[in-house]
């Protein structure tokens, strides 16, 4: 086992800076997630890992070992990839075992093991066809299966869940959960999908234009984003945003003013936005007024977009809820809920 | 009618026309090299063999030095394919996987060489070859033909590596390969049909190759040159036969590998 240690790491493509001096520590057998929009440098920092990519500067450590400008196969880690790249010349069993033959391990060894890697991830019936007969759903696990016998301490997976359909994605994201918690490798997960992030990841590390953005636990993310562009990133749907400043005791911002019990001193009269959770808005009799444009019932609950103001706003609220299109209602905000953020830089103001 | 089959029976009507235009001197090579010699002159040539005869080829392959020629054709073939994949895989990879300052240019100066009519070329080819004493040598005659062969190798290998997955070879590395092995043991695999594909073409080329091999060489004569060399002195049937002989593995082979040659046309 071991942990992994990425110290100061930049990455430039052509002129493009790909990754901005990004350090980062994941823990032995924590499950990390790299989260972000494409483009974010996520995947770039996984092959830099990996050694598929030679970092411009900075180190990368697995345990106790730099292992900057090694060649992948001298790192030990074993990697999953966004297309599977299971090899079409061989069969099933052939995949699996294809990392154990590079090592000249023993025969006996490598089938039994084949064996143990197969039932884990249920192929065993699969064993001697080929990648061509099997669905996508199979061939991921054998990507998977083909890593985790190499007993490699690192695990990567760069959005192996990515190519799946959505009812797929809910059975894998779940077998993968399970697997990890089985085998505890530690593991870095690449993803562009906030539910995945949220329900798999030990910790989350958001990233945007080659930086980490916030890095944490997925509830600690969750409730307390670092900036705006996580509460937009997070959650579905994403936090609600409303801009305005602290006048007289009440936040007031382009056609609202939201009262506060307790108004804070030192953000009178400063530029702010106001992040809240569509969960933590209930419609009520009285309060911040807001007019409905869309009902979308959603089975457990309905999604509500209101205007307030000028800006839309969505409220998490029961499936029963009576409104319809058009009418005016009154908003409660939970006021311990509330998250504020420069207007100008986006991040947090403490609380 | 509308215009969707109108399409359709034009396309199909130009399709036939150029099969037709195509095969029928075939055709007519090939009734007339199974026809005794006897009847070759018969006139109006029925188009359906009347009696069908192997002794004209038999003529054709007894000819003195028509054995030594495809002997001398074949070992021709073979260096070249031994060349021209040797110098054209790596440069087919090399495109179908590096984004190179260039790239695009080398592509089209690869193409550009085949502008330069061999004709033009072969004197001062054969000059070059007297001073370096490689003149009227089989080794001689297919370096030319893989000079003819590489643009058409490396495109078509291009294609053929295009078509395997990067991924793959990573994936093959993170699984304990060195870049090297990763190509060896699993993107060579993966492409060998498109390069078998590449070495039958170039096998046609050189086989059908007539000019550089004629003026090249004065002894050591390939089949095309032999049969061009005695051309003028020789019976009809020594030519029907000829041209059959010559003609068919290109057919064949063509046949075989056309799905590859759509590279050509077909890539990036």
């Amino acid at each position: 086992m071991a942990s992994i240690t990425i110290d100061g790491v930049n990455k430039i493509f052509g002129k493009t800076p790909a990754l901005k001096d990004i350090s980062l520590e994941i823990r032995d057998g924590e499950f990390m997630v790299l989260l972000g929009p494409s483009g974010c440098g996520k995947t770039t920092l996984l092959r830099c890992v990996a050694g598929l990519e030679q970092v411009n500067a900075g180190h990368v450590k697995i345990g106790e070992r730099d292992v900057t400008g090694l060649a992948p196969r001298d790192r030990n880690i074993a990697m999953v990839f966004q297309s599977y790249a299971v090899f079409p010349h061989m069969t099933v069993g052939g995949n699996i075992g294809f990392g154990l033959r590079m090592k000249r391990r023993p025969k006996d060894e490598i089938a039994k093991r084949v064996q143990e890697g197969a039932e884990l991830l249920g192929l065993v019936p699969f064993l001697d066809r080929y990648p061509a007969q099997l669905s996508g759903g199979q061939r991921q696990r054998v990507a998977v299966a083909r890593a985790l016998v190499m007993d490699a301490p690192v695990l990567l997976m760069d959005e192996p869940l990515s190519n799946l359909d959505a009812l797929l994605r809910l059975q894998a994201r779940a077998d993968l959960k399970r697997l990890h918690k089985e085998v505890k490798r530690t593991t870095i997960y690449v993803t562009h999908d906030q539910v995945e992030a949220m329900s798999m990841g030990d910790r989350i590390a958001v990233m945007r234009e080659g930086a980490i953005e916030q890095l944490g636990a997925p509830m600690e993310i969750y409730d307390n984003p670092a900036t705006q562009f996580v509460g937009g990133f997070i959650g579905s749907p994403p936090m609600n945003f409303l801009r305005g400043a602290v006048r007289d005791g009440s936040f007031a911002g382009e056609g609202f003013s939201l009262p506060m019990s307790r108004p804070r001193a030192d953000l009178q009269g400063r530029e702010m936005v106001l992040g809240v959770r569509a969960e933590h808005i209930t419609i009520a009799g009285d309060g911040v007024p807001a007019r409905v444009m869309v009902v979308e019932p959603l089975g457990s609950h309905a999604l509500v977009t209101v205007l307030v103001g000028k800006t839309a706003v969505k409220i998490q609220a029961p499936i029963d809820v009576a409104v319809r299109p058009d009418q005016a209602i009154n908003l409660r905000f939970d006021e311990a809920t509330l998250r504020w953020m420069d207007a100008g830089t986006g991040s947090a103001i403490q609380h | 009618m509308n215009a969707r089959v109108l399409d359709r029976s034009l396309l199909y009507g130009a399709a036939i026309f150029l099969a037709i235009w195509v095969l029928v001197p075939f055709y007519l090579i090939a009734i007339s090299a199974f026809t005794p010699q006897a009847k070759i002159f018969d006139y109006p040539k029925p188009l359906v063999p009347t009696s069908l005869s192997t002794d004209t080829m038999q003529f054709f392959v007894e000819a003195r030095g028509v054995i030594p020629s495809v002997l001398n054709s074949l070992l021709v073939a073979v260096f070249t394919i031994i060349f021209g994949l040797t110098l054209g895989t790596p440069a087919g990879y090399a495109l179908a996987r590096f984004r190179f300052r260039g790239r695009e240019a080398f592509q089209v100066i690869v193409l550009a060489t085949k502008m330069f009519p061999i004709a033009i070329l072969s004197i001062p080819l054969a000059v070059t070859f007297l001073q370096l004493g490689l003149y009227d040598n089989l080794v001689s005659v297919a370096l030319v033909h893989t000079a003819m062969a590489l643009p058409f190798i490396v495109l078509v290998t291009g294609g053929v590596f295009v078509a395997v997955s990067h991924e793959l070879e990573e994936a093959a590395q993170t699984l304990g390969c060195s870049r090297w092995g990763a190509f060896l043991r699993v993107a060579l695999p993966l492409a060998l049909p498109g390069l078998a594909a590449a070495a039958i073409f170039t096998f046609v080329i050189s086989w059908n190759e007539v000019f550089a091999a004629t003026i090249l060489t004065l002894r050591t004569r390939t089949l095309p040159a032999q049969v061009l060399a005695s051309l003028a002195t020789s019976p009809l049937a020594y030519k029907f036969a000829g041209g059959l002989f010559m003609v068919l593995p290109a057919i064949v082979f063509i046949f075989l590998i056309r799905k590859y040659l759509m590279n050509l046309w077909g890539s990036r």
